[in-house]
């Protein structure tokens, strides 16, 4: 059914956050704070070396010390082959998924882990690590992407070989693909054109910083069967990875999903959960890791750094006739970068003719990048977005009287070739005009600046299920770790449905032996995927509760119809009865046949495309560098906001860890390949100060393929900040910044030269 | 009978010579998958593994089912992830 004309009673509404009083109370339980009886303590042994041979790894000495319980290397994982998937968030070899949770032959990077000791206590454990002796043979390493592409630069993998050229290379490559993207005569195009600009942009890893580190606690039994509690985006996919890197079978794993604090695309894969299970088994005790923040920078996956050359031409009249883009982006240690969406989503926003993009996936000696909010489209976006401002200033055009002249609307043609349909760009636009923040006068000694964004959206596999309980309260249950706010959202949506207030359905986090198959949270696809399973879920148990009443009052399961929470004969033909609400039913319900629930799964299509658009307002300090977000509104096309409170909230955090991104936020590594800022003192995210109340703009352009209307939020709020804070500095200063992070130093530096 | 179009230079086109689109007889997704296994051996699994399809602007991904009508804009794309 589509309820996107109804009239709606809780969805849009803003009831109180159902985890809202366990995490201010403390009480919410994370993976950290698990504990089991017996419980020993894992710790992991990384690689000091950026680059080298693994010569011997003796661990006999740690294994004497009292307390110790066991110790693992490679030799305890299975050598499995090369085998592509696309479990997670995105595609992922096995193999290598393998070699990074544990080296084998070669450490890749520091902090590449290379044995594991689980001991009684958290001291032993160190000290343990200690005590292992592994002997390197230090090799060549490469850092920066540009250089890991030259020809005489160290290879990381012999059995790399560049795919997506021809013919075939035969030698090895730390370029592990190339990808191109092409529509019309791009050089055509160019010659065409009345104005034409173009730069070179960089971008550095930036880590997903959550507030809680990875953490897991694994019981291997001694029957063979293995519980994990784990925080994580998808605990489907830890049972999945943690099965298939240890050779076991999925039927014997049991993953709980704690809370998680934060994950933002970094806890889609699994780096601890495998080595917990081999301690475990190896020990017979439960065995607990956590990762400490340092470890957390040096051994989990940021995202892609890139190096990118755009270039733009257009018409007087600012219609753009050619654009090209070459974008180079680090895959960490093993070949996975963002660069797929990073060439689809850097001309999105646009109508465009002719377009030639070409990416390169290119693995260096950094820890292996994972997801991070749209992955691939903040970096590309940077780029194109920082041009389009040079464009709009060149042609003596306001920058959004451009993006409006060349905005891509339903029926334009992708640069990546489908065609888009029922999206809101324009829409968007229309309330970046509109708004008092637009309209305002930029105030003397600030700088405004204007970017926009896209992201895709998906759907996938999720499953939901409804159950009436005795006293005709719900409880929903997914498969879905709720990262923002998923729990109110699917909770709202069965409420609407079946016509109770939201605070009378509870919602909850099933296990993976208590509800289908889920994919995990992200891609921005839970509210959507999920909820569409929840939703047509709560429909089949209102049909159901229409024939209960049926036959209570012995009539005709179509003379009955279901109406605020209650079943009423459908007109006076019917008969006269009292309605009979949920409570009434669930009361009856042994008799009528037994529980009222229903499951439901789907592997939903449809997912809507977001757009938004972002404009941010900074004053610079010239003394020392230091860039002010004095105003930030963020526009963008939700489709429909289940909790509109939800909604502003991911966009405002997007928006805040775009902050980071562009003003601070960097790893910085030394001559000998070592990261020097592996905390949060000196790996600046941004901290309340920093950042001023955005105001997000929620436009509502229905996704006709959701029952509500829903498109995913999480992702897009991302995308736009660093150019749109960029181009306010460019704005304030007269300087254009190419290369994040736009730090004070680098500012300063920038003040100076420029006298 | 529907054309399906590649991503320009997608690894796909490692196995059709370069070419950008193909004429195919599948109705359905499957049935594509299937048609490019058994003209171009690996390509069919390329795409199922690796691919979405695009049809007339939406995205499906592992939708054996998606249907396949010779008036559609059919593109294979690389699969989306998120974060």
């Amino acid at each position: 059914m589509n309820y996107i004309t109804s009239d709606l009673k809780v969805v849009g509404t803003r009831p109180i956050r159902p985890d809202g009083v366990d995490k201010v109370t403390g009480r919410a339980v994370f993976a950290a704070d698990t504990r089991a009886s017996g419980m020993l303590w894992g710790k992991i042994k990384r690689s000091p070396h950026p680059h080298a041979r693994i010569l011997s790894i003796d661990t006999s000495k740690a294994m004497a010390l009292p307390g110790v319980k066991a110790v693992v290397t490679s030799a305890d994982f299975p050598d499995i082959a090369s085998e592509e998937a696309f479990v997670g968030e995105g595609p992922m070899n096995f193999r290598d998924l393998a070699l990074n949770i544990m080296a084998r032959g070669k450490a890749l990077y520091e902090g590449h882990a290379v044995a594991a000791v689980a001991a009684t206590t958290q001291e032993i454990a160190d000290h343990a690590l200690e005590l292992i002796d592994v002997q390197y043979e230090v090799l060549p390493f490469v850092i920066e992407v540009e250089a890991a592409m030259a020809p005489d630069a160290p290879i990381l993998h012999d059995d790399l070989f560049t795919a997506g050229v021809t013919p075939t290379p035969t030698k090895p490559s730390n370029i592990a693909k190339v990808v191109t993207f092409r529509k019309g005569d791009v050089e055509a195009g160019f010659k065409d054109a009345d104005v034409i600009v173009e730069g070179r942009y960089t971008t550095q890893p930036v880590h997903q910083a959550y507030i809680e580190p990875h953490a897991c606690l694994a019981t291997y039994a001694s029957d063979g069967q293995i519980t994990i509690h784990a925080s994580s985006q998808g605990h489907f996919m830890i049972r999945a990875y943690t099965a298939k890197l240890l050779g076991l079978d999925i039927a014997n794993i049991r993953v709980n999903p704690a809370e998680i604090g934060g994950g933002f695309g970094g806890k889609t894969l699994v780096y601890l959960e495998p080595v917990a299970v081999a301690l475990s088994k190896k020990s017979g005790r439960s065995v607990k890791i956590q990762m400490t923040r340092e470890e957390v920078f040096r051994g989990s996956g940021p995202t892609s750094g890139a190096t990118m050359d755009v270039k733009i031409g257009a018409k007087k009249d600012g219609t753009i006739v050619a654009a090209q883009q070459v974008l180079k982006f680090q895959a960490g240690a093993f070949p996975g970068s963002p660069i797929g969406p990073g060439c689809m989503c850097g001309f999105a926003m646009y109508d465009l003719p002719n377009v030639d993009v070409v990416g390169y996936d290119v693995v260096s000696n950094r820890p292996k990048v994972a997801a991070y909010r749209a992955p691939g489209a903040p970096i590309t976006s940077f780029a194109v977005e920082s041009l389009m401002d040079d464009l709009a200033r060149k042609l003596e055009m306001d920058p959004l009287a451009l993006r409006e002249k060349n905005a891509a609307v339903n029926g334009t043609k992708t640069h990546y070739g489908p065609t888009h349909q029922n999206i809101g760009f324009t829409a968007v636009l229309a309330a970046v005009k509109s708004h008092p923040h637009w309209k305002a006068p930029v105030k003397e000694g600030q700088g405004r600046g204007l970017a926009v964004g896209f992201w895709f959206n998906i759907g996938g596999e999720s499953s939901a299920n409804v159950h009436v309980n005795e006293d005709g309260s719900v409880t929903a249950a997914t498969g879905s770790p709720d990262i923002g706010g998923s729990r109110a959202s699917i909770g709202m949506m069965v409420a609407e449905v079946l016509g109770v207030p939201a605070e009378r359905v509870r919602t909850v986090v099933a296990d993976t032996a208590s509800i289908g198959f889920t994919h995990v949270t992200g891609g921005s696809r839970v509210t959507f995927a999920t909820g569409m399973a929840a939703t047509q879920a709560a429909e089949k148990v209102v049909e159901d509760l229409k024939r209960r009443a049926a036959e209570i009052w012995e009539i005709p399961v179509d003379a009955v119809e279901w109406k605020d929470g209650k079943a009423f004969p459908a007109g006076s033909n019917a008969g006269a009865f009292e309605p009979l609400d949920l409570a009434a039913l669930a009361l009856k319900a042994a008799r009528t046949g037994g529980p009222i629930a229903a499951e439901v799964t789907v592997n939903a299509q449809g997912a809507g495309a977001g757009f938004g658009a972002h404009i941010c307002d900074v004053s610079v300090d010239r003394e020392t560098g230091h860039v002010k977000i004095e105003r930030y509104t963020a526009v963008q096309d939700v489709g429909r906001a289940i909790h509109p409170s939800y909604v502003e909230g991911q966009i405002q955090g997007g928006a805040a860890q775009g902050i980071g991104w562009a003003l601070n936020e960097e790893y910085i590594y030394n001559s000998k390949g070592l990261m020097e800022n592996p905390g949060f003192l000196d790996y600046r995210v941004p901290v309340a100060s920093d950042v001023p109340m955005i105001e997000a703009v929620l436009v509502e352009v229905p996704n006709p393929r959701h029952p509500f209307g829903a498109r995913g939020v999480g992702e897009v709020p991302i995308v736009p900040p660093m150019a749109a804070i960029a181009n306010a500095i460019r704005s304030a200063t007269g300087l254009r910044m190419p290369n994040l992070p736009i730090s004070p130093p680098k500012l300063r530096a920038a003040l100076d030269a420029a006298g | 009978m529907p054309i399906v179009r590649f991503a320009s230079g997608s690894a796909c086109q490692q196995y059709i010579g370069g070419k950008s689109e193909l004429e195919v007889a599948a109705t359905t997704f499957r049935r594509l998958v299937l048609e490019l296994e058994q003209r171009f051996p690996g390509l069919g699994r390329q795409v199922e593994e690796g691919m979405a399809v695009a049809i007339d602007g939406e995205i499906f991904q592992d939708a054996y089912a998606a249907e396949l009508k010779p008036e559609s804009e059919i593109y294979l794309i690389p699969k989306i992830g998120g974060g």
